[in-house]
Order: C-alpha cells, then sequence, then structure tokens
C-alpha cells in the first residue's frame, strides 16, 4: 500500500522519490459547478497559496516555460507586435503569461518596469465556478485550488464571463475552457507548482496561505525600507481572497500591472444567474447525479483524445504558419 | 570571478555595470535577491537600457554605450575627493606608495612611449623606480608626487561631474546618487560587489573598463573580501573552463603562455619569467612558473619529453604574430590563406562581426569542418534563405563537413562555472543518431592523422607523434582520463627536499595540489591550476555535500574550486595587517598567531605572518596595482577612449580615434563607417528566453521571444515614423538587417556634449535555422575591432542607421 503524499509546504523541496497515492481527494473537492448538494468533505486540508513577489521578479518567463513543459500544451509560434509579452495573451495552451507595463512614477520621478506573472488567481469565492453551468466542469477542493475539468467542460465560455480577471481561455478547436490548475495534479503528489519550482528568483513561491502571507509580511517591509510606501499584499476580499496572490510595490493601484483589477468583485449578472437561470442551465446540462460527477473527477480528463485535436490543429496550422519569419 | 556566485550573498552593495545579470544569468542573479532579501543590500544598475536587472535595481543610471572608463574615473575622482578611501587596506595592500619612473607621463589621452607606425606603446617608461638592492622605491608618506597616488590623482582630475555628464550623457545628479551609494563602501564592514560581463568585454578597451572598477574596488578595501571583488559572468557555460585550459592561440593551460619565436629554446622562454620579488620577503607566486610549464610538457609528451630536449619545448608551437585570435584567422581565410577550417562549438555566422565578410571567408575555404549538435548558420553558411541568407550557393565551393557532438547532458565531465567551480556532471541521456563525444571525434582524427605521418612522414612529424596517449581506448579518451592528467600526478616517488629518505607521493599517485608539481621532469600536470580536482580521494569535482558550516557561501565539499578548492581569490586581504577580519560578521580566514585559519582555504602560506607577506601573492610586489606596470598594452591608468565608431569625438584629444594600440586589419579599418552617415549608436545584448543561438531550436523558447527585434526610444522613433510593432531596416558600413521595432521608454536618448545621442538595441538569438522565426543578428552589422590586449570584438558599441521598412525582408 503506497503511502497518502504530503501536503506540500514548498515548491523549492525536492519531490519524495517512493510513488505516493494522490492526497486530493474526491472527498476533498467542496464546490462543484452546476451542484448544490456537494457531500460535506471528511477532512479539511490545508489552505495553500501561491505567492508572487513582483518586486522580485525579472521576467525572465521561466515559469512560462514550466508551465509549457509540465502541461505539455503547445502555444503557438507569434510574431514580435513590438513588446516583451509572448504569446501576446493567454491562451487555452498557455496558462500564465508575464505582461510587462514601463510606468513612470509620477511621485519619485523615476521610471520602472512592472512586470507581472498573469494567470488564474484561484479565488476563494470562484466567480468562473458560479458561472459555470456544467456539472462538475470547475471544482474547488478544500485547500483552495480551482480546477477545470475538461471531460466534464461543455466549451459555453460562462466561466469567462464570470472570472473577475479575465482568465480562461476557450479551446477552439477541443471546445473546452484552459486555465492554470495550480498544478492540482503535483501538489496531488507533494509537490508545488511547476512555475514556482522554476523561478530563479523565488519571486514566486507556494505553501500554506497563512506561510505565504507571513512571508509577504517581510518582504513589504523589506519594500518599505526601500521607500515603497505603499507595498503590499493583493489578496482581494471581493473574491473572498485569493490561492494566488501578489506582493505588490504598489498595492494601492493595482491596476497600474497591466490592468490588475483594483478591486475584483463577480459580474452581478453571474450572481443573479445563479438563481433560476442556472437551474435551467443544469437541467440543460442534464442535471447529473452529484455521485456521477465526482466519479468523473476520479477519472481525469481523457488527455489523448484532447491532445491528438491540438496535433491536429497544430497541423492545420503549420500550412499558415510555415517558418518564413513571417515574410510571405 | 574572484569571489563566487554563492558569495554575492554577504555583499551589501551590487553594482551591476557592464553587464545584466538579471537578464543573461537569471539563475546566478538569484544570490543578489538573497542579498538583497536578506541583508538589506542595494542593488545600482548603470546601462544604456532600462533592462531587467533595473527593473529590480534601487538604482539606475543611463550611460552611453563605450563611456564607461569616464564614468569609472569619475567615482574613483570622487571618492578620493570626498575621503571614501579605505585607507588600511589602500595603504597596505595596494602599490599606491611605489614610485614611479620619472620618464612616465600621460597627455592628450595617452600615455608616454606611443608609436603611430606600429600602433603601438613602448612600455619601457611604464615601470617603478627599482633600487639598488632590487626593490622598488616608496614613499608611505604619499608626498612624492611620483608615487602611484598622486600620479592616480592627477590622472583621474578630469573625470569631474560635469565631464562625465558630457562624455557619458549620465545626468549629474543620477551619478553622484550613485558615487554616494558606493562611498559608502568604504568602511570596512561594508562591502560592494561588481558583476559584469560583455558590456564590458565587447569593447576596443575591454580590458581597461575593468581595470577601472577594479581599481575603484581596491579603493574601496574590497578585492578580496566577502561580498565584494570582480565578478565577471561567464557568458558561455564552460566559457571560463575554455581560458583555464588554454584554448586560446596565446596561451597554453592554467593560463601559460604559448612560446613566441623569438623564444627559440626553453631557457630564453623562462628567463623573462623570474619574477623576482620586489619588497622583502615577498612571496612572488610565479616563481614556480619552471614547474608548471614542464610538468605541462611531461603531460603532453610523456617519456619524449627530457632535461636533455628541453622537455620538448622544440615541438610546441611558436607565434610569429600576438595571436591568431578569430579575427586574424578570419582576415586570413578571406584572403585565401586558409585551406581547412575546424569549427567546434563555434557558430561564427551569429556571432562574429561583420557577417559578409564571414562568408566571403568561408566560401574560400576548402574544406569547412562543422563540429555541432545542432545544425548551425555556419554549416549552412552556403544555402540560400533569401534575404536572410543571401548567398549564390552555386558559386560557393567550399566542402562542408558535419561532425554532429553529444550535447553537455549527453556527456560526462566538468564545467567550470564563472566560480571556478569545476563541477562534474554525469550523462543524463543518449545522444540521438550518430553523434559523438568531441574526445572521440578529435581522438579519431588525431589517430588517423598520426598514422598518415607514420606512413607517410612529412614536415616536422615529431609534434604528433611525440604525444602521450596513453589511454585505454586511444580512439576515445574518457572524461575520466582526461579529467585525472589535468589533475596531475607523480612520474616518480616524490621525496621530502629536506629528507631524501621520505617519499611524499609514490610514482604513479595523483597529485593532491599544484604545490606538489616540479621543475625535474617527475611531476606530469595538464593544467597546473585544476591539481586537485581528482586526487588520490577520487573525483572532486563530483562531491555534492551543500552544507555551509559557516553560512558564509563557502560550501568547501560542493565540487571543487580552482586554485585549491578556494572560494574567494586575494582572501588574505580579508584581514587587516594583523590578520584580523575587516569585519568580525564575515569571516573567511583569520590569522591565529600561528597559522591561517577560518572557512575558506587561505590564499597565502598557511604559516605566512601577515606583517611579512603582502596578499597578493601572484605579483612580485606582494600588493595589488593601482598603477599596472607593462600587463596592458593600453596604458598602466585606464583612460577615456571612444569606440572606434562613435558619434562624438574624444574629448581628451579630437584626433584619437578608438583605442590607439587596439589592432585593426586594413580592411576592417576601410570599413568603418562615421556618425554623419551612421549617427545612431547600436549595443548588442542577450534575453533571458534565450541561450545564445542554441534556444531557438527549442520550441518553448521560441514560443517565449520569436522573432528577431530591435529596441529603440519612442523619441527615435517619432522622429524616424516607427511604429510599435513595425517592420525597420538597420543598417551599418557592413551590412543590413530586417527586424520587428519594440519602441520603449527603457531607451532614452541621451545628450552628450549638447548633441543628442540614440540608442538602438540588438538582442543576439536568431538566424536561418531553428524553431523561432527567420531573422539576424547584430553580427551583420559590428565592426571587426577587438579589445587592444584580449581582441574581443567591439559588439557593445557601434554605428548604424534605422529607417521603417515596408516590404520587409524581402531578398
Amino acid at each position: 500500500m503506497k503511502d497518502l503524499a504530503p501536503e506540500p509546504t514548498t515548491a523549492q523541496a525536492n519531490p519524495p522519490v517512493q510513488p505516493m497515492e494522490s492526497n486530493l481527494l474526491p472527498s476533498d473537492v467542496v464546490r462543484v459547478s452546476a451542484t448544490s448538494n456537494v457531500p460535506q468533505p471528511e477532512r479539511q486540508l490545508t489552505k495553500v497559496a501561491k505567492l508572487i513577489d513582483v518586486s522580485k521578479c525579472i521576467g525572465c518567463k521561466a515559469c512560462q516555460a514550466a508551465c509549457v513543459e509540465w502541461n505539455d500544451t503547445h502555444p503557438a509560434l507569434e510574431e514580435n507586435v513590438g513588446v516583451y509579452d509572448n504569446p501576446h495573451d493567454l491562451t487555452p495552451e498557455m496558462f500564465t503569461l508575464m505582461r510587462f507595463t514601463e510606468y513612470e512614477n509620477p511621485q519619485t520621478g523615476d521610471f520602472e518596469w512592472l512586470i507581472r506573472k498573469d494567470g488564474c488567481m484561484h479565488c476563494e469565492d470562484p466567480g468562473c465556478l458560479k458561472a459555470c453551468p456544467a456539472p462538475g466542469a470547475i471544482v474547488q477542493y478544500s485547500n483552495g485550488i480551482v480546477d477545470f475539468i475538461s471531460d466534464n467542460c461543455i466549451g459555453c465560455g460562462y466561466c469567462v464571463q464570470g472570472c473577475p480577471f479575465d482568465i480562461p481561455r476557450i479551446h477552439k478547436t477541443a471546445h473546452v475552457s484552459k486555465k492554470c490548475t495550480l498544478c492540482s495534479d503535483r501538489v496531488a503528489v507533494g509537490q508545488g507548482p511547476a512555475c514556482a519550482k522554476a523561478c530563479p528568483t523565488e519571486c514566486i513561491s507556494f505553501g500554506t496561505k497563512e506561510d505565504m502571507i507571513a512571508k509577504a509580511e517581510g518582504r513589504i517591509e523589506d519594500l518599505k525600507s526601500r521607500g515603497y510606501d505603499n507595498a503590499g499584499l493583493y489578496d482581494p476580499q471581493g473574491v473572498g481572497g485569493t490561492h494566488v496572490m501578489y506582493v505588490l510595490h504598489h498595492a494601492d493601484q493595482p491596476s497600474l500591472y497591466a490592468g490588475l483589477p483594483d478591486d475584483p468583485q463577480i459580474s452581478p449578472l453571474v450572481q443573479g444567474w445563479k438563481g433560476p437561470a442556472k437551474t435551467a442551465g443544469m437541467a440543460v446540462a442534464g442535471l447529473a447525479a452529484a455521485g456521477a460527477v465526482l466519479h468523473g473527477l476520479l477519472a481525469r480528463p481523457n488527455e489523448v483524445s484532447e491532445h491528438e485535436e491540438q496535433e491536429a490543429e497544430v497541423l492545420v496550422d503549420q500550412g499558415g504558419r510555415d517558418n518564413d519569419g513571417g515574410q510571405a | 570571478m574572484t569571489n563566487s556566485w554563492t558569495d554575492i550573498k554577504n555583499t551589501d552593495l551590487v553594482i551591476i555595470m557592464g553587464g545584466n545579470a538579471a537578464e543573461a544569468h537569471p539563475c546566478g542573479f538569484k544570490w543578489v535577491t538573497e542579498a538583497k532579501h536578506n541583508r538589506g543590500a542595494k542593488l545600482i544598475v548603470v546601462d544604456p537600457r532600462f533592462n531587467r536587472s533595473a527593473s529590480v535595481a534601487d538604482y539606475y543610471a543611463p550611460i552611453r554605450p563605450g563611456s564607461d572608463i569616464a564614468f569609472l574615473m569619475g567615482v574613483i575622482r570622487w571618492c578620493i575627493e570626498n575621503d571614501k578611501v579605505q585607507w588600511d587596506y589602500v595603504r597596505n595592500f595596494t602599490n599606491m606608495s611605489y614610485l614611479v619612473r620619472e620618464d612616465f607621463g600621460w597627455q592628450d589621452g595617452m600615455f608616454t612611449g606611443y608609436d603611430e607606425e606600429t600602433r603601438n606603446y613602448d612600455q619601457e617608461s611604464w615601470e617603478y623606480q627599482i633600487g639598488e638592492d632590487g626593490y622598488v622605491l616608496t614613499d608611505e608618506t604619499l608626498q612624492n608626487p611620483r608615487c602611484v597616488w598622486n600620479l592616480l590623482k592627477a590622472h583621474v582630475d578630469v573625470y569631474t561631474p560635469e565631464f562625465v555628464e558630457k562624455v557619458c550623457g549620465t545626468p549629474k545628479e543620477r551619478f553622484l546618487k550613485i558615487c554616494e551609494m558606493i562611498g559608502e563602501c568604504s568602511t570596512p564592514d561594508k562591502t560592494m560587489t561588481s558583476m559584469y560581463a560583455l558590456g564590458w568585454t565587447q569593447h576596443s578597451k575591454g580590458a581597461q573598463n575593468i581595470r577601472g572598477m577594479a581599481m575603484l574596488q581596491l579603493l574601496l578595501g574590497n578585492i578580496g573580501v566577502p561580498g565584494g571583488g570582480m565578478n565577471a559572468l561567464r557568458g558561455h557555460s564552460n566559457i571560463q573552463g575554455l581560458t583555464d585550459v588554454g584554448l586560446m592561440s596565446n596561451l597554453i593551460p592554467g593560463y601559460l603562455a604559448m612560446p613566441k619565436d623569438s623564444e627559440p629554446d626553453f631557457e630564453t622562454y623562462m628567463s623573462t619569467r623570474a619574477n623576482a620579488p620586489l619588497r622583502p620577503n615577498q612571496m612572488s607566486y610565479w616563481q614556480n612558473y619552471r614547474k608548471f610549464m614542464v610538468s605541462f610538457m611531461k603531460s603532453m609528451w610523456g617519456d619524449n619529453a627530457t632535461a636533455q630536449n628541453g622537455w620538448g619545448y622544440d615541438w610546441l608551437p611558436k607565434l610569429d604574430v600576438a595571436e591568431y585570435d578569430g579575427m586574424r584567422m578570419f582576415d586570413m581565410m578571406s584572403k585565401g590563406e586558409v585551406n581547412v577550417y575546424f569549427c567546434q562549438g563555434f557558430n561564427p555566422i551569429l556571432s562574429f562581426p561583420n557577417r559578409g565578410k564571414l562568408t566571403e571567408a568561408f566560401s574560400r575555404l576548402k574544406l569547412l569542418v562543422v563540429m555541432d549538435p545542432l545544425e548551425t548558420e555556419t554549416a549552412a553558411f552556403w544555402e540560400n534563405h533569401g534575404a536572410y541568407n543571401d548567398v549564390d550557393s552555386a558559386s560557393i565551393q567550399t566542402e562542408v563537413l558535419e561532425l554532429p557532438t553529444t550535447c553537455f547532458a549527453e556527456d560526462e565531465g566538468a564545467t567550470v562555472n564563472s566560480g571556478r567551480w569545476l563541477q562534474w556532471h554525469w550523462k543524463g541521456a543518449t545522444q540521438p543518431g550518430t553523434a559523438k563525444t568531441d574526445n572521440e571525434i578529435m581522438a579519431n582524427i588525431y589517430q588517423r592523422v598520426r598514422k598518415l605521418y607514420e606512413e607517410e612522414g612529412g614536415k616536422v612529424p615529431e609534434p604528433v607523434l611525440n604525444v602521450a596517449w596513453d589511454y585505454a581506448d586511444p580512439l576515445h579518451p574518457t572524461a575520466e582520463e582526461l579529467a585525472k592528467e589535468l589533475n596531475g600526478k607523480a612520474l616518480a616517488d616524490l621525496t621530502d627536499p629536506a629528507d631524501p629518505e621520505t617519499v611524499l607521493r609514490p610514482a604513479g599517485q595523483q597529485i593532491s595540489g599544484f604545490g606538489e608539481l616540479r621543475d625535474d621532469g617527475t611531476t606530469a600536470g595538464a593544467c597546473w591550476i585544476y591539481a586537485g580536482c581528482w586526487t588520490e580521494d577520487g573525483n572532486m569535482m563530483g562531491r555534492r555535500d551543500n552544507s555551509d558550516p559557516s553560512g558564509m557561501g563557502v560550501h568547501q565539499n560542493w565540487s571543487f574550486a580552482w586554485p585549491a578548492n578556494r572560494r574567494i581569490l586575494y582572501n588574505r586581504a580579508s584581514c587587516d595587517l594583523d590578520g584580523r577580519p575587516w569585519d568580525p560578521e564575515r569571516v573567511l580566514i583569520e590569522w591565529n598567531g600561528e597559522r591561517w585559519v577560518g572557512p575558506d582555504v587561505p590564499d597565502i602560506a598557511v604559516t605566512a605572518n601577515p606583517r611579512e607577506v603582502g596578499p597578493f601573492i601572484m605579483n612580485p610586489e606582494g600588493t595589488s596595482r593601482f598603477f599596472s606596470r607593462r600587463l596592458m598594452r593600453d596604458g598602466p591608468f585606464p583612460t577615456h577612449m571612444e569606440p572606434f565608431e562613435s558619434p562624438v569625438a574624444n574629448p581628451l584629444n579630437p584626433s584619437m580615434r578608438g583605442n590607439p594600440v587596439a589592432r585593426i586589419f586594413e580592411r576592417d579599418l576601410a570599413d568603418l563607417g562615421t556618425s554623419d552617415e551612421f549617427p545612431l549608436v547600436a549595443t548588442s545584448y542577450r534575453l533571458t528566453e534565450h541561450f545564445h543561438y542554441w534556444t531557438k531550436h527549442n520550441v518553448t523558447n521560441a514560443v517565449t521571444q520569436p522573432e528577431f527585434f530591435v529596441e529603440i526610444s519612442e523619441e527615435l522613433a517619432a522622429e524616424k515614423g516607427i511604429q510599435k510593432g513595425g517592420r525597420v531596416r538597420v543598417w551599418s558600413n557592413r551590412g543590413q538587417v530586417w527586424a520587428k521595432a519594440v519602441v520603449t521608454r527603457r531607451i532614452r536618448p541621451m545628450v552628450c556634449d549638447g548633441k543628442t545621442i540614440h540608442v538602438v538595441g540588438i538582442p543576439i538569438h536568431w538566424g536561418f535555422k531553428g524553431a523561432a522565426r527567420k531573422g539576424f543578428g547584430p553580427n551583420t552589422l559590428g565592426p571587426v575591432v577587438g579589445d587592444a590586449n584580449i581582441s574581443t570584438p567591439e559588439f557593445k558599441a557601434f554605428l548604424v542607421n534605422i529607417e521603417p521598412a515596408e516590404g520587409g525582408a524581402i531578398a
């Protein structure tokens, strides 16, 4: 009998080498999209968080590369459009993205290059999950991770509407919504997210939410000593707090950082959707029993068929983006 | 690096100038973030661009490419004027009090002894005054006008903050703020570290840029101390190893000199390398030169090297010029003077200046052999790729052979990092196809050539036939065998000189350090500085104990650092004259009354009395040099020189172009452009997303930076009508490229002497092979002129022009 993997408290440590049982169990799910009767979990996992210290980020994109490698995604080779951001936006194949902002600080007269790693914030109160009409397509574990279950996803895009951070992206050929999973598959076996593991400056760290808040406090103190009087933690309460948090030099103006919402809220439309409309949506989806939904969780998404679709798409795309430097 | 990556965490102030550590060395940069996070260290970045390092810096100042010496001399002047000098250090550990010859001088940006014909200085006058006892004359009171201190003060006098602003384009108040931050590190308990890279070396006066900062660090007492030092961030994986083992035309392993034509026999060669001490009781370590050289030749020729034949000295090549560096080789090649070229781990078609000239040169070869794990542009120089490689393939008759090699992960061996750590790595994957290790390929070629000499004879067969080749499989020397050879071994029983009955090292054993090497042929050692890497205790490079009991980042049992597993060079200077650490909180070594003890290996004889022996034992005076005697071709002090292609004249001497002693070939001189036609200053650099020209072959890297671009200011874009993301043509007097335009506020126009200077930033990562979009590199545009001392091409400051391009790169 294999041991249950420990709950990870860091992304830096090397993973255990012996095979371990997943510690993210169907019974750890606390919320399920379009499902009201989720059984009470038997245990409460420790709340986790990823802390992104923007003041330590050098924009190297190791996190992007690690994300692509771990999740085996295949983002398209785009063009340079006059900025460092590549790909230019989050895509169904690129779950995280460095966003670069050039900022003239009117207080100091200094120029600043603000670099923020964008991606799913893993809200405590996830708008995507609330908006989702497909039973079991979006779940939240008791450790706070919000995960998309592609097998149950119908690609309707309501989650995009529901997200205050504009994160999910709909895969055009696979017809499923995609985003950062906080490496739930790694966390399940005792490891931190791939991006945090790859980050050379420890700008990205991972652990219990409590530890991450404590770590952020130390960083904020350091930043204040360097003249950033408004340094602070971004853990927006409008969505109940998040399991991805930022240390910002200018926490009073989150939107400086490539439009990070100053006060994110779930759209009233989505909040309303929770009522009668949602019931209708669930009816359309067949009102699957909670048991069946959770069974779907146990069987992880069938990556093979999806991957085949992606490859097909790449093949189709290649006709148009032959490696000619875009000169044709 | 004088120090190590892990030591950077001990610093109080990091200055990144002449490099961009966050961008080009992101993993090493973690130690800067450690210092900031745990010690409250500050970070200063001085660079033409507000780069990735600047994005996390505490203070940034712009600087015009190629004006670093003026900036650094300005800081030295400011420190002297404001008494920001670590006096105890400077008085005792530098040559500040030494008297210099009366006939040495400096005028109009030039030192005494210049010969315009030969573009060379006669360095006779660049020397100390030597007393009758053979020792240098000094004036401890620093009153003598000929002492180094007074000469330095006079030399830097011109570099006022106003002069710095005028030459560098750095706003005066920014310059002064940086001076103040640096000045704080002149106390014994505060240190600054200098992190630099090709931003300083790729200039026609690159070595002088580095000397400028080294002198500032001496003034602050920051050499040999934890968290201090001169830290060269090496740009290629194992480029440190390349120079260590002498893969330069003018070096043999361990930084020994390749013999010259003027040194026909071994004794003549040795006669200029006596290195007698210039101060009483001083240890002058290069007095051991003969031991290292004889052991090298014993390693090279084995039993064929004897006392009678000068240890095989005749069989070593003799240079008839200063060096056969890349620039000279490619110049010869372009004139049809080279038939065969082996290109191993090198992609000159993208990395060497004036690509047009290179293509011509390769087209005149009979045979080009390329050894590389990847399909390089150099191997495909003859393929037409439209504007990206616009050649007439049919007219090129060069035969090209590609010999696929393993990449680093497919072979074992040591990689030497910037901190001189020889880190062993193990084979992680099996190579694809018919790829072979470089060792195996070279051994096979060697054995075949040897056979030809044996069977057919030929001119001067000895250097080929007399090589010692004691490998288990002559066609495939292993990394282990080569590492042991580099370490060295006893060829006979080594006995104690004091007691011939005592055998210190039996014949056949690996030696444990270079102290065991001898000059009588009883030891072999291919690279003296590597002695200790593979001893009787095994492979020291493979050690992986990351414990650090002192907390000083020493990690004494992790891999092996040359020399002698010493982590910080000159660490004797981390203590005062009595051997007490300058900072009791940061102890590397200390004198306990009888010996030097501490976490690091002392850089001095372990029982050398601190009051008797100076800390800089590689210099015969035992001190470090503000005034460099004879080693630098372009002067004992750094003096401001403009790049060969510059938008402004040198204010010290308007008639001087570039570095007056840098070598430049006739054709390349003719290929230089001037600022009336090419008013913009171009500078080249790396991006974090890529590693040189390799990672464009990898899809993931290609996705994160897919396409060649240049970076310009909003002001220049407006002036030229260039749109963000639009296509531009950039051209120099040597070639043209097409690129996307990144228009940014991170680059600002600078004002130098009333003239607006625009910078065009050109990253290096694209070519016509691989997974990324086809593009160009700055080498299409760069000039073929290099540093006066080491010939590194002047890629960091040259002239171009730019215009919007409609149709793009259509051939």
